[in-house]
């Protein structure tokens, strides 16, 4: 409301100008990521970098926007992540998945907490940093497995279970660290946790057992109504959800997964220019608070954090594709395929900025996804040949080693 | 039929997998949205695929009617075999047929044989259960089923 109050007359002809401006650099971006074969998350930080507070632009009208975008942005992106999984996949990936989860967990959060530590930020902003090392952008991976015709190898099934883990992870992780933040003493802090796991735990079993109602009802529905009924119910269970301190976006990710059947297939397709457009909102958004003369002083950390999680990525891709018994090459292929970080570690750092040390985490965050969305894709595609330098010895002249 | 296994790819589809008899590792990725991969597995590294095939929804259709077309007569000959004593058979009719010109029902043929005319093939019009007043012409097939003994007489009375 306070954005159509503000801006009327000419003030609406300079935002249109504002966004209009903004959206087809973007699609320039987006088009350029795609001709490379990449993710454009890190194409849109860079954007927002240098478009943004202290860059060439500075944007007035469009604020308003853009604020309330990038947080809708955040919702479709939880919400396209709950419609991808049936709750027979999640039921089946906990199943299987839950020690090479767990494993994943430890050997990726604990180089991010202990940098935040180590940089002396405080623990709220430490754990969220952890957060951001540890999950995979499941966007990423398997846009990269895709690509790469990596479907039908043997590895990957236990890649796609790990993100299945992880981004199951992230709907205890989100509300607890946000109760974190929220929370002033210990005492306060486990109560807000408590209720908000509570909660967690009460809806999805709602969604579980109950989902398939609602799937129904709204099968029916055209694609109009679908649509909206989609987009209210998520910003209303996101709002809710909010208002309970449990923040919004696992809200808007249980809406995702209690939807199922021909409701969750239409939905998807139908949300997603959505969640595009609005995401892409988010990550400008983001990027715009960051200082781009913080960046130089994260420039080391983010590298440092980049090569570490590297390898413990790496690993705990190896784990799980040993675990299904695939040889060495596979081991190093699943592991290099889910070096991407992106999206949600945007989201997680995002949690952030209210906190004393949140511009510096931004920004270090802004700089490790972009490196990692970077790096990961390309080591996934040369993961072959990253085998045969560091794991095999030259047995014999066999004509693989050669050309090939 | 060989082993077929299934394995969920969370969030993108599902993969089937088999061995041939010729020991060719293959599987059929079939991805949400209907698009299917078909994919053979390296002989010497079984972890890596050496062929992948992207299939629109159309061929997906294509390449199975390329490949069920032998699989149709399979299959009637398996309903015939595990139905005892069932008999689907085809019919030319000569010209010089007597029921030639009449209808099924003036021909009293379930009556007098027990067997049932399922389909009649005319040049390339098909005519699937044909009513009691359909009138037969010369050069028609007729699909019947029933009995052995009762197709054996039924096929000496149109055939005279």
């Amino acid at each position: 409301m306070t954005l159509l109050l503000a801006a009327v007359g000419s003030d609406i002809a300079t935002a249109f100008v504002e966004i209009g401006f903004l959206a087809l650099v973007l699609s320039g971006l987006s088009r350029l990521a795609d001709k490379l074969g990449i993710t454009a998350v890190p194409f849109f930080l860079l954007a927002g970098l240098g478009l943004g507070n202290g860059g060439v632009l500075d944007l007035g009208v469009s604020e308003d926007f853009i604020t309330l975008g990038a947080e809708i942005g955040v919702l479709m992106l939880l919400l396209t992540l709950g419609l991808e999984y049936t709750s027979h996949e999640l039921r089946a990936g906990l199943r299987t998945g839950l020690t090479p989860g767990l494993a994943d967990a430890a050997l990726n959060f604990t180089p991010g907490f202990g940098a935040g530590l180590l940089l002396g930020f405080s623990v709220p902003a430490s754990t969220l940093l952890g957060g951001v090392t540890w999950i995979s952008s499941s966007g990423v991976v398997s846009k990269v497995l895709t690509d790469l015709d990596r479907l039908g190898y043997r590895e990957t099934p236990s890649v796609l279970n790990l993100l299945v883990i992880e981004d199951l992870a992230m709907a205890v992780y989100l509300p607890v660290i946000a109760a974190v933040i929220v929370g002033d003493d210990l005492w306060n802090t486990a109560i807000t946790v408590a209720i908000a796991l509570a909660t967690v735990v009460f809806v999805l079993w709602l969604a579980m057992v109950w989902g398939h109602h609602l799937s129904r009802g709204l099968a029916r529905a055209s694609n109009e109504g679908l649509l909206l009924a989609v987009f209210g119910l998520t910003l209303l269970v996101g709002g809710l959800a909010q208002r309970l301190q449990i923040s919004a976006a696992i809200g808007a990710f249980l809406v995702g997964l209690a939807l199922s059947g021909p409701a969750q297939e239409r939905a998807s397709a139908l949300v997603e220019p959505l969640r595009d457009l609005f995401a892409a909102i988010f990550f400008l958004f983001f990027s715009f608070q960051i200082a781009p003369a913080d960046l130089p002083g994260v420039a080391v950390p983010a590298v440092l954090l980049t090569m570490v999680t590297i390898l413990t990525k790496v690993g705990s891709g190896w784990m799980g594709a040993r675990r299904a018994g695939v040889g060495v090459r596979g081991r190093v292929r699943a592991g290099t395929a889910l070096i991407a970080r992106g999206e949600f570690s945007i989201v997680i750092a995002s949690l952030g900025v209210a906190l004393a040390d949140g511009a510096e985490l931004g920004s270090l965050a802004a700089a490790y996804v972009l490196l990692t969305a970077l790096v990961g894709p390309l080591a996934a595609k040369n993961a072959d040949g990253l085998s045969r330098r560091f794991f095999e010895r030259p047995r014999r002249p066999a004509p693989e080693v050669g050309t090939r | 039929m060989p082993d077929v296994s299934e394995t969920e790819l969370p969030g993108l589809g599902v993969r089937h997998e088999f061995t041939t008899d010729s020991g060719e590792r293959v599987g059929v990725i079939s991805r949400k949205g209907g698009r299917r991969e078909l994919v053979v597995y390296d002989r010497n590294d079984p972890d890596v695929c050496r062929t992948v095939m992207h299939l629109s929804v159309d061929d997906t259709r294509t390449m199975a009617e390329l490949l069920g077309a032998t699989r149709i007569s399979e299959v009637l000959t398996t309903v015939q075999q595990q139905i005892e004593g069932l008999t689907i058979d085809w019919i030319r009719l000569p010209a010089a047929s007597t029921i030639v010109g009449r209808t099924i029902a003036d021909g009293r043929i379930r009556t007098r044989t027990g067997v049932s005319i399922v389909a009649v093939l005319r040049d390339t019009e098909t005519f699937p259960a044909p009513e009691p007043d359909f009138e037969l012409s010369a050069g028609d097939v007729a699909v019947v089923v029933g009995t052995s003994d009762g197709v054996e007489a039924l096929r000496t009375l149109l055939t005279a």
